[in-house]
C-alpha cells in the first residue's frame, strides 16, 4: 500500500542516507542505492486437527550497493551504523578501483509510487491470532467432511508486512508498504494401503477478509481434498512424446520456466541464455502473446515499484510469436542499452537485485476449450502442477503435474499419477496450435527461486494445446 | 593471505548472558519452559566473470530465536534487533502467541537429563581470515583454469568464492548452554561450452566446500573439472523411450539418498506423508544398502556437537543391509511415534525444531564408477536431474535428466531432454551395484550406484 514511509522508521535520517550515498558514489561508480527494509512475518499452522504452531519473525536492515560498469559492490547489515556504512563504502570503492569519494550525488527527491495496487488499512494488516486459528479449524472440518477417506489435513496461513524505502544516487527516495499473505492446504487421503496427497492454496497482497469472502477458504479445502481423493484412483502415467492440453491458470508455470527465466536480461547480457540474440525472431506460434505484468491489483506478483524504486509495468515479451523484450533491472538495462521494465527485485535487504518476473501470462486466444480437448485423439490433460525448473543455457525445462488425465478419442478419461513434462524453451511454444478464450490467473501461490533468492510471483494461462511434448510417465 | 585469530570469546559469553536474560524474562511472563538460539556470523563472497570481478559482497549478521511453552502451548519468534526494548516486546509477543494456540499433549522441551553433557570441538572452525585479494584470486584462477582447459569453453556464468564463519549459542530453561563456532570455504566454477557449427551451448559446474581453507582442492583442479563436465555435454540428443538400467553418478545418487532422508524424517512419518510409513525393521532396500547418519564426523559439513534442542549428536545406523533400522527424530516427532529422539533436531533461528540429517551417507561398495558403467550393455548414466517430480507420500518418481547413453559398457554420447521415472520404494530395492567412490561435498553423500531398470522417456 502506498504511503510515505519516513526513513526514521528505519532509525536513519534523510541526511544520514544522503551522506551514505555520497560516500558510496566514488569516482567510476555509475550508480549506488540504499535499500531499507522492515519485515514482520507471522504464521500459524495446523495438522492432526489442532493448530499447534504459531510463529512471528521481525527483521530489519539495509542493503548498500554500488555498481561500476558490470561490477557490483554489495554490503548489508541489520544495523545502520557508521561502521557498517564504511564497510559498504569500502566494498563499493574496491570494485570501482577508486581511492576515495569525490562526486556529490543529487539530493534525493522524496516521492511516493504514483498508484496503489494493494491498498489496505494498516489495522487490517493485523489479524488476531485467534481469527487465524478459527480459519484453519474451519478448513480442517471442511476437508474431512468432503470425504471420510481424508485422514490428515495440514494447513498453514502466512502473512508478511513489509516496509521498504529506496534511496538512489540518481536522486530518488521512494517507499512502499507491501502486504502479502497465503493460505496453503495439503490433504492426505487413505483407502486401505493406498495413500495419496492433494494440495491447494491461494493468496495475494490482500487483507484477511479475502479468505472469508464467499467462504473462499472452504473452497480451497474442498479442492485439496478433491485432488487427494481423485489421486486414489489414478493410473500410471504414459511415457513418451504426445499432445498435451494444459488447463488455464497455474499451468502457466510452463511460461515461467520455458521462456520467462530465459528472457531475464542478466542471462542475455552475459549471452548464457538459450534466448540470447533471439529478439525479433520467432520463438512461438502466431497464437501466442505473452506478457509480464507487475501492475495487476492485489496480485501476489504485483508491486507498486520494484526494489530499485522503478514503477512496475506491463511488458510484452512475445507478440504473436515474435520475441520482443527482455525483462530488466537498472544495471542490465544500462549495460545493454535497452528499456528499463521495472523488474529489479530482491528477496530482502541481504540479497542483491536481479531481473525477475512479476506476473507472467499468455493472453487469451479464440478457441473454445472444449474444442481444444476434442481435437486430441490420445494425449494428456494437465490441470495442476507442482514445481518446475529450467536450465537457462540449453533451454531444457521441466514441470511436474499433480493432477492430470488421459485424453482418449477427444474425451477426458482416467486420472493419471503425477508425471514430469520436459521440453526445450525456445521450441516448445512453436508447438502451441490452439489457445483458448479462457485466460485464468493462478490463485496466488507461486514462489520463484533464482540464485538462492525467493520472490513471490504469479502466472496465468488460457487452455492451450501443445502438439507434442515428452511426458515422463512409467507406462510405455 | 593474512592469518590472524579473532577474539570472539567475549561474544560467546555476551550471547550466553543475553540468552539467560531473555529466558529469565520469559519465565516472568508466564513461560513454564523456553529455549533460545542466538547466531551471528560474517560472510564474504566474490563472483568473478570472464576474468573480472562481477560482484563483491560483505556482511555481518546476527539473529535471535525464542521458543516458549506455557504448559502444553507453544510459540516461536525471532528478531535481528537485540535492543532491550525490542527483546522485551519479543518475549511478550511470544507469550501472547503461545496463549492463542491449542494445547498439544506431546509438546515441550526434552527432559533435563537428556541434554548433552559433552561438547567436543569436532574441528568445525578455521580461524584463517582471508583478505579480499586472495579470495578474488581464487575465483579468478578457478575460472581461468576452466577457460584454459578446452577451447570449446567460450563463456562463463562465473566463478564464486565464499567464506563465512559464525557462532551458535543454544540455551534453555533446564540450564543447558551450548555453543560452537563453524566456518565454510567454497569455490564453484560454472563454465559454458559452445558447439562449433550449431552454436548450441551447455553449462555445467563443479564446486568444493570445506570447513578448513587448507583442505580446499586447488582452484585449478576445480576449474578443470567444471570445464570437463560442460564440454562433455556438447552434442547431446534425445533417445527413444525405453526401459533400461540406470547408473547414477555421485551427485545424482546423492539426490536419491536425500529422498531417502526425507522419507525417514519423523515429521513426514507421523503426518502419514511418507512412503516409508510403518516400515521400521522391514526390508526397504537392496541388501547392499547400509546408511549412516553421523553427527560427530570430525570436520564434517553436517557435524555439530549438539542438536537443535541441545541433545548430544551421535552416529545412527538408518539402514543396515537393506533393513530400515531407525528414523531421524527430534523430541516432538519421536514422541508422536513413541520413540526417543535420535539427536537430529535441526533448528533454524525463529522456527520450532524440525528434523534434519547431519552427515548422512551410503556406505561405499567395491566397484569403481568405470566398472559399474562397464557392466551395462544398453542404458543411461545420469549426471544431472532437474525438477520436483517426487511424491513423498507414494514414492512416485519422475524427473528431468541428462547424462550419457551407455552402449556395450562405454559412454557413447551425451543425452538430454529425457525423463527417468519409477517409484522410490522399488528403486531402492532395485539398486544392484554400489560404487567405492564416496566423497563428502555436503551433508548428504553417496557413491555411484546402479538401478537395474527404470523407464526413460524421450522420443
Amino acid at each position: 500500500m502506498s504511503e510515505l514511509v519516513q526513513l526514521t522508521k528505519f532509525g536513519v535520517t534523510e541526511l544520514e542516507a544522503q551522506h551514505a550515498l555520497d560516500r558510496l558514489t566514488v569516482r567510476d561508480v555509475d550508480y549506488a542505492d540504499l535499500y531499507f527494509e522492515s519485515r514482520t512475518s507471522e504464521s500459524v499452522s495446523m495438522e492432526e486437527g489442532i493448530v499447534k504452531r504459531a510463529a512471528k519473525s521481525i527483521s530489519q536492515g539495509v542493503g548498500v550497493r554500488a555498481t561500476s560498469g558490470e561490477k557490483t559492490g554489495f554490503a548489508y547489515s541489520d544495523e545502520l551504523t557508521k561502521k557498517n556504512l564504511e564497510i559498504a563504502a569500502d566494498t563499493a570503492r574496491y570494485i570501482a578501483n577508486s581511492p576515495k569519494g569525490d562526486a556529490p550525488v543529487p539530493v534525493p527527491t522524496r516521492r511516493r509510487p504514483t498508484r496503489d495496487l494493494y491498498p489496505m488499512e494498516r489495522a487490517k494488516a493485523e489479524v488476531a491470532t485467534g481469527d487465524r486459528v478459527a480459519l484453519l479449524n474451519e478448513i480442517d472440518a471442511e476437508a474431512r467432511r468432503y470425504d471420510p477417506r481424508i485422514k490428515n489435513v495440514m494447513a498453514s496461513f502466512n502473512t508478511e508486512y513489509k516496509l521498504v524505502a529506496v534511496a538512489t544516487s540518481d536522486g530518488t527516495l521512494v517507499s512502499d508498504v507491501q502486504p502479502l499473505s497465503r493460505l496453503q492446504i495439503t490433504c492426505i487421503a487413505e483407502d486401505h494401503d493406498n495413500r495419496q496427497v492433494g494440495s491447494f492454496g491461494g493468496g495475494g497482497r490482500v487483507a484477511f477478509e479475502f479468505y472469508r469472502e464467499g467462504d473462499r477458504h472452504l473452497g480451497y479445502a474442498r479442492e485439496a481434498a478433491r485432488e487427494a481423493i481423485l489421486n486414489l484412483s489414478a493410473v500410471d502415467a504414459p511415457a513418451g512424446v504426445m499432445p498435451v492440453v494444459l488447463a488455464g491458470g497455474w499451468p502457466g508455470i510452463l511460461l515461467h520456466e520455458a521462456i520467462g527465466h530465459g528472457l531475464e536480461a542478466d542471462f542475455n547480457r552475459k549471452k548464457t541464455s538459450a534466448f540470447s540474440s533471439l529478439i525479433g525472431k520467432r520463438v512461438a506460434s502466431e497464437v501466442c502473446t505473452i506478457v509480464d505484468d507487475g501492475t495487476l491489483p492485489f496480485r501476489r506478483g504485483s508491486l507498486n515499484m520494484d526494489d530499485e524504486g522503478t514503477p512496475t509495468g506491463c511488458t510484452t515479451l512475445i507478440e504473436k510469436g515474435i520475441l520482443r523484450r527482455y525483462i530488466t533491472d537498472k544495471l542490465n538495462a544500462r549495460l545493454m542499452g535497452i528499456p528499463l521494465t521495472g523488474n529489479g527485485r530482491r528477496e530482502n535487504y541481504q540479497s542483491v537485485v536481479l531481473p525477475r518476473m512479476t506476473n507472467t501470462f499468455m493472453l487469451a486466444g479464440e478457441s473454445d476449450p472444449q474444442d481444444i480437448i476434442r481435437s486430441v485423439k490420445n494425449g494428456l490433460y494437465a490441470v495442476s502442477f507442482g514445481g518446475g525448473q529450467v536450465d537457462i543455457t540449453n533451454g531444457k525445462f521441466v514441470f511436474s503435474a499433480s493432477e492430470a488425465y488421459l485424453i482418449e478419442n477427444g474425451q477426458i478419461t482416467k486420472p493419471v499419477k503425477g508425471a514430469t513434462l520436459i521440453g526445450n524453451g525456445p521450441e516448445i511454444l512453436t508447438k502451441v496450435s490452439m489457445v483458448g478464450h479462457d485466460l485464468k490467473l493462478d490463485n496466488g501461490i507461486g514462489t520463484c527461486g533464482k540464485d538462492g533468492q525467493s520472490v513471490p510471483v504469479g502466472v496465468g494461462l488460457p487452455t492451450i494445446k501443445i502438439d507434442e511434448i515428452t511426458v515422463g510417465g512409467t507406462r510405455s | 593471505m593474512s592469518k590472524k585469530s579473532l577474539s570472539p570469546s567475549q561474544t560467546a559469553n555476551g550471547f550466553a548472558q543475553l540468552a539467560a536474560d531473555v529466558l529469565a524474562r520469559a519465565k516472568s511472563c508466564g513461560a513454564t519452559e523456553a529455549d533460545i538460539v542466538v547466531a551471528d556470523g560474517e560472510t564474504f563472497s566474490v563472483q568473478v566473470r570472464v576474468g573480472a570481478v562481477d560482484r563483491l559482497t560483505k556482511a555481518r549478521e546476527k539473529r535471535l530465536g525464542l521458543r516458549v511453552f506455557i504448559g502444553k502451548r507453544s510459540a516461536t519468534t525471532s528478531t535481528s534487533d537485540f535492543s532491550q526494548d525490542s527483546l522485551e516486546r519479543l518475549v511478550a509477543d511470544t507469550c501472547t502467541l503461545a496463549g492463542a494456540v491449542v494445547e498439544d499433549e506431546v509438546s515441550g522441551l526434552p527432559d533435563a537429563v537428556q541434554m548433552a553433557t559433552d561438547q567436543p570441538s569436532l574441528d568445525l572452525y578455521d580461524e584463517t581470515v582471508l583478505d579480499t585479494e586472495t579470495q578474488i584470486d581464487w575465483a579468478k584462477r578457478g575460472e581461468a583454469a576452466a577457460f584454459a582447459a578446452d577451447s570449446r569453453v567460450t563463456n562463463s556464468e562465473g566463478a564464486e568464492f565464499d567464506s563465512s564463519s559464525g557462532r551458535v549459542v543454544l540455551a534453555n530453561s533446564h540450564g543447558f548452554v551450548g555453543s560452537y563456532k563453524s566456518s565454510n570455504f567454497s569455490l564453484s566454477v560454472s563454465p559454458i561450452a559452445t558447439e562449433s557449427g550449431t552454436g548450441a551451448m551447455q553449462r555445467d559446474a563443479w564446486y568444493e566446500v570445506q570447513r578448513k581453507f587448507a583442505r580446499l582442492a586447488s582452484a585449478e583442479s576445480i576449474g578443470q573439472e567444471a570445464a570437463r563436465r560442460a564440454v562433455r555435454r556438447l552434442g547431446a540428443r534425445k533417445v527413444a523411450t525405453k526401459r533400461v538400467p540406470v547408473v547414477f553418478d555421485q551427485e545424482t545418487a546423492g539426490s536419491l539418498l536425500a529422498n531417502l532422508c526425507s522419507a525417514v524424517s519423523g515429521y513426514g512419518l507421523y503426518k502419514r506423508a511418507s512412503f516409508l510409513l510403518d516400515k521400521l525393521s522391514q526390508t526397504i532396500a537392496s541388501d547392499l544398502i547400509t546408511v549412516h547418519d553421523d553427527g560427530r564426523m570430525v570436520g564434517g559439513l553436517g557435524s555439530r556437537p549438539f542438536d537443535g534442542e541441545g541433545l548430544a549428536t551421535r552416529k545412527n545406523t538408518i539402514v543396515e543391509r537393506g533393513v530400515l533400522k531407525s528414523y531421524l527424530l527430534d523430541t516432538y516427532s519421536g514422541k508422536k511415534l513413541g520413540l526417543p529422539s535420535t539427536g537430529n533436531a535441526s533448528r533454524s533461528v525463529g522456527e520450532s525444531p524440525s528434523v534434519g540429517p547431519t552427515n548422512f551417507y551410503l556406505v561405499p561398495g567395491m566397484k569403481s564408477a568405470q566398472e559399474i558403467i562397464a557392466s551395462v550393455k544398453d542404458g543411461l548414466y545420469v549426471t544431472e536431474l532437474i525438477g520436483f517430480g517426487i511424491n513423498m507420500v507414494t514414492g512416485d518418481y519422475s524427473r528431468g535428466a541428462s547424462g550419457f547413453w551407455i552402449e556395450n559398457g562405454e559412454l557413447a554420447y551425451p543425452v538430454e531432454e529425457i525423463t527417468i521415472a519409477g517409484n522410490l520404494k522399488q528403486m531402492f530395492k532395485d539398486i544392484e551395484v554400489i560404487g567405492s567412490d564416496l566423497v563428502f561435498r555436503g551433508r548428504i553423500a553417496s557413491p555411484t550406484l546402479k538401478i537395474s531398470e527404470m523407464m526413460v522417456a524421450g522420443n
